[in-house]
């Protein structure tokens, strides 16, 4: 009997009592002696010129120490190359403090940087800047006609595929046709923990850097480039995150300023953003989709055309795969889809969790609804006649697919068949009952990443990697894995992360942690597995003699023979008896491209919703969720769970009450604060379970893990709107669904 | 945020000479309003008055047979009050529908009465606020205005008042006592806050250094038909779209004594005494609640955004009767969800 097998059992976090007793420290937490504050200056126009800053009514209180501007910005890299990070967009990456050119609303446009918060905080509010304004555009509808296709946009974005079949024919000649809009405005990440870094000055340009991040070596990368720093002099430190999104995927001008305003002064700076500075950047754009859909008499889908207009700033060309998922997720010979960007005078949109699939799948399974509706099938059934059995954008089988079981298994745990097909046929006194469902698909992605792993002799296992946990549960998952490979018990395996001085991992991101630093950290365990082999078969009548990896197990703090498990050998005796004090060991872990290639591999998931809508107010309540998730193997269905329950918050908020509102007269987002941008509450959630649909996948990666970080927020907002139609007889198209709109 | 000193008074008399002394001083209780407002910069007191330790936090019986909320008993103190539950239920129930139960817990019955609107262009200085920066303009009129009011607003101001607790003192009318340099002095309720008219700056009618120190209830609490209807964008942590306070005194199924107010729609809390009288002596159908409804609404203008409050206040105003007439709310000791 094993007493090691960690992976698939339920396991709390292992950072949780660090997290809950104040431990754990965040970025702008860390103590460094001799620390002075920045505070960040926002523009207050949205485009134009700072016609002067006027620097020295501020320098005059006792106590600031400088105010950085454009005016007064030492000379640092000059070609665009520099300020890319890792995941940067196509284009000319914003360079905060860079010349006197207002790109967008609430730009950083100055530092003041004093002896207390206070002081800074007071400084920055009398600091006068002269503008000269300029005529913005930061409305999307004025550039409906301007949009334009995108040239080459980041990492993982995929122009979306050459049309198939005829579409327009097709559409033409079916049976049933639709043709809408559908709408979401921007959203912004807002995560709980505000933006900052502290930068400790070591003295000669060394720096070590505390930054809120989800990917230490990018930030490392961005800074050396930007600064001229050698990676040995710029150490980037995260080690606990207060939630993520996405908005931490590249590095913020908080970290820029913080460290520019070090090498300055020679000294410890940190810089933290206030809230409202929260909304000064990245976002999920506000996006326009046009759907249209034509079915055969059969019920099967006869055309399917999905097109997407979003924003994007001046500067840069954000990208994301809004629509391309459309043509893969249902089962289509004749498919249109098309994908633009406008530019306005705003920042750079930024991925934010499942970015484009949690915009496309809204607007395709809405569609999807409507189109049940109008042939008057079932909606399950109406997906059940479209299944896709192998990705038609790509031409290939996928890896695994278990999405019809999750509509089975999720219809049936949710009482599906007690839903009365008729819209407003349901009713609790003042309330319309309705149920809605909806589905999606999300990517499954390996990354190349590495680990370090260190066997010490009293048995205790310290593995690293430089990745983040933004709460998702890396730290224990981890962990799991490190233990089950050589297993050793939970409490004697510590995973550290965070830190450019670790091997490197990507930014994390695209639910891809888990495949790619999980499949390192097993690599790196299994090479220290050898090693400790070899010296086991060393000992003096070792019973391991001449067994080859394959012909041993590594269980319950023992190796032993897996034909024969009396002949075994304790791992604590095998580092004592060698006489060495410790194994140490580093490895990667690279996607096997030969098996990977030929599959198309993703997650699926399919949401089935129960809303109750006040009749005369029009005030919706989402009273159940069930989510069913088919994500490959699940590590940790604890953490995983939690994964998919913040997912579905999420996608309640995105259906009912996230949206950030920008007052085009003055190009700036008004309700910028966690009083006015609302996301549910306690009292907003009520029953919400998770179902992971079993699904075994031998290629996606060695643990056959899909990640769950992102594929439980598709169809949400989705089988929300459609349970509000069902309830209500009303289709809103526009998200948020206010009350208003359903008055 | 600008410096500021501080200093703390034990008694009424000291504070209200404390804040005469200093130019630019403000009071501090709760704090939960005036501290945001301090670091957007919208308020810029150079000396805050601090109030706790002042011996106003009882909730004890008038002569007159009503009931007296110290100026800085706790919304929530007051809320789970004995008395207050028994015998002036609405309340109980408004000033639960208000904030969170964190707020509740610091702010105190005179702060509720002096929160400032939650327009946006308010708490942002990169825009022109009347209110703020008298003559600088309104940013709401003619911009995003979907929580903005539908009655009583101007041209220099359409911001709404954000209390709940407020929307049940109109309903109840209480009277506010007040101290200041000339001497003490009560305001009726009605009359305690103002309308923006050509003056927005001026959220009421205190004068300069007055301090609340108390609000008198009425004997009479409508302990038996009220209801509280809150309408907002989530269930909890959110100021109203439209509130109303409902009241009704009935005999058999006649209206005796009404009272209207409502929330979320004006500039102060929106008693409307027209309506009480559509409902007085009528019967308690639905017809009768669609007059008085219809009454409130009648002179009702929408900016764009919140065209849709009209008619929401509409409807809002007969279920909230309804649900008073059936006698069907009642206080509550844990807020038990009752949102639409």
């Amino acid at each position: 009997m094993s007493t090691t097998n960690y992976i698939g059992k339920p396991t709390s976090r292992v950072d949780g009592p660090a997290k809950v007793t104040g431990a754990a420290t965040y970025a702008a937490e860390f103590q460094v002696p001799n620390l002075a504050y920045g505070w960040v200056v926002s523009s207050a126009i949205a485009k134009g010129r700072i016609t002067k800053v006027h620097s020295e009514e501020v320098l005059a209180i006792p106590g600031v120490l400088e105010v950085f501007s454009h005016e007064n910005v030492p000379s640092l890299a000059w070609f665009d190359r520099n300020y890319k990070d890792d995941v940067a967009p196509g284009g000319s990456p914003f360079r905060p403090l860079h010349e006197d050119k207002i790109q967008f609303n609430q730009q950083p446009i100055a530092l003041v940087v004093a002896e207390t918060l206070e002081l800074a905080r007071y400084a920055s509010s009398v600091l006068r800047i002269d503008y000269e304004e300029e005529k913005h555009e930061t409305d999307i509808e004025a550039k409906r006609d301007e949009g334009f296709e995108p040239g080459n946009g980041k990492s993982g974005w995929m122009p979306p595929p050459p049309p198939r079949g005829n579409p327009d024919k097709a559409w033409e000649e079916a049976e049933h046709r639709l043709e809408h809009e559908y709408v979401h405005g921007a959203q912004h990440h807002n995560p709980m923990e505000m933006f900052g870094a502290t930068v400790e000055w070591r003295g000669d340009k060394k720096l070590t850097v505390y930054d809120k991040t989800q990917g230490v070596v990018n930030v490392q990368n961005y800074l050396t480039k930007i600064f001229g720093l050698s990676k040995d002099d710029c150490r980037v430190i995260n080690h606990y995150m207060g939630g993520g999104f996405g908005s931490g995927l590249r590095p913020q001008y908080s970290v820029f300023l913080a460290v520019l305003a070090s090498l300055e002064l020679k000294r410890s700076v940190r810089v933290t953003l206030t809230r409202q500075q929260m909304f000064s950047f990245g976002h999920r754009p506000h996006t326009l989709q046009y759907v249209k859909l034509g079915t055969n008499p059969d019920g099967t889908l006869a055309a399917l055309q999905h097109h997407a207009l979003h924003e994007t700033s001046q500067f840069e060309e954000y990208t994301e795969n809004v629509v391309n998922w459309s043509g893969m997720l249902y089962q289509c010979e004749n498919v249109k889809l098309g994908y633009q960007l406008a530019k306005l005078d705003v920042f750079t949109p930024q991925d934010m969790r499942a970015p484009g699939a949690a915009t496309g799948s809204f607007a395709l399974e809405v569609a999807m609804d409507e189109m049940a509706a109008a042939a008057g099938i079932d909606p399950i059934d109406f997906r059940i006649r479209n299944y896709a059995e192998e990705d038609q954008n790509a031409g290939k089988p996928f890896s695994s697919k278990r999405l019809r079981d999750c509509y089975h298994q999720g219809a049936a745990k949710f009482g599906w068949d007690q839903r009365n097909p008729q819209p407003r046929s349901m009713r609790k006194g003042n309330r319309l009952v309705g149920y809605g469902m909806a589905g999606g698909v999300w990517d499954a992605t390996q990354k190349k990443a590495a680990a370090k792993a260190t066997l010490t002799a009293d048995g205790q296992l310290l593995v690293s990697s430089a990745t983040a946990d933004i709460g998702t549960g890396t730290y224990t998952i981890m962990t799991q894995i490190a233990a089950e490979t050589l297993g050793l018990p939970l409490e004697a395996v510590t995973f550290k992360l965070g830190d450019t001085d670790m091997p490197e991992a990507p930014v994390q991101g695209g639910s891809w942690t888990a495949a790619s630093v999980g499949s390192a950290v097993k690599s790196v365990c299994e090479a220290i597995g050898e090693k400790l082999l070899k010296l086991a078969q060393k000992m003096e009548g070792s019973p391991l003699k001449g067994a080859s990896p394959d012909e041993v197990e590594f269980v319950n703090g023992q190796i032993r023979l897996r034909q024969d498990p009396d002949n075994a050998v304790v791992i604590r005796d095998v580092l004592q008896a060698s006489g060495e004090t410790k194994l140490e060991t580093d490895s990667s872990a690279t996607p096997n491209m030969l098996k990977q290639g030929t599959h198309s591999m993703h997650s699926h998931n399919a949401v089935f919703v129960e809303v109750e809508v006040d009749e005369e107010f029009g005030t919706v309540h989402v009273t159940r969720v069930l989510n069913a998730v088919a994500a490959g193997r699940i590590l940790n269905p604890k953490t995983a769970r939690s994964q998919v329950l913040g997912s579905i918050v999420w996608g309640i908020s995105m259906a009912l009450m996230e949206e950030t509102i920008m007052d085009h007269q003055f190009g700036r987002y008004m309700n910028h604060n966690y009083s006015e941008y609302h996301i549910p509450v306690q009292a907003d959630i009520h029953d919400i379970e998770v179902l992971f649909v079993e699904e075994e996948d031998d290629v996606v990666n060695p643990l056959g893990v899909k990640g769950v970080g992102e594929i439980g927020l598709l169809g949400v907002a989705a089988a929300i709107t459609n349970a509000v139609y069902h309830a209500t007889g009303k289709r809103v198209r526009d998200l948020p669904i206010y009350l208003d709109k359903l008055l | 945020m600008n410096p500021f000193t501080y200093s703390s008074a034990t008694a009424v008399e000291d504070a209200v000479r404390d804040n005469a002394s200093h130019e630019g001083a403000a009071y501090i209780g709760g704090g939960t309003n005036l501290l945001d407002l301090m670091k957007e910069n919208v308020a810029r007191p150079t000396h805050l008055v601090g109030l706790n330790k002042l011996p106003l936090t009882s909730i004890e019986p008038t002569p007159e047979g009503g009931l007296r909320l110290g100026a800085l008993a706790t919304n929530a103190d007051t809320a789970w009050n004995e008395e207050v539950k028994r015998r002036y239920p609405l309340l109980n129930q408004a000033i639960l529908a208000g904030a969170s139960p964190q707020l509740r817990n610091m702010a105190t019955n005179g702060g509720n009465l002096l929160q400032r609107t939650r327009c946006y262009y308010f708490y942002d200085t990169a825009t022109p606020c009347n209110k703020r920066e008298p003559g600088s303009g309104c940013g709401a009129i003619g911009g995003f205005n979907r929580i903005h009011a539908i009655l009583g607003a101007s041209e220099q101001c359409i911001a709404t008042h954000p209390s709940d607790m407020c929307i049940a003192l109109a309903a109840l009318a209480a009277t506010v006592r007040v101290s200041g340099p000339r001497g003490e002095r009560t305001i009726p309720f009605e009359d305690f806050h103002r309308l923006p008219g050509t003056t927005p700056e001026r959220d009421n009618n205190l004068e300069p250094g007055e301090l609340i120190t108390g609000l008198d209830l009425p004997a009479k609490g409508f302990e038996k038909n009220f209801s509280y209807l809150k309408l907002r964008d989530r269930n909890s942590y959110a100021f109203a779209l439209v509130s109303v306070a409902a009241a009704l005194e009935l005999d058999g199924d006649t209206i005796k004594d009404a009272r209207l107010a409502l929330g979320g729609v004006a500039h102060k809390p929106w008693r409307d005494q027209e309506a009480e009288n559509l409902l007085k002596g009528q019967p308690a159908t639905p017809e009768t609640f669609a007059r008085a409804a219809a009454k409130v609404v009648e002179s009702a203008v929408g900016q764009g955004s919140n065209n849709f409050k009209i008619e929401l206040a509409r409807r809002a105003i007969v279920r909230a009767l309804k649900q008073a007439a059936e006698g069907s709310q009642h206080a509550s000791d844990v807020f038990l969800n009752s949102n639409p």
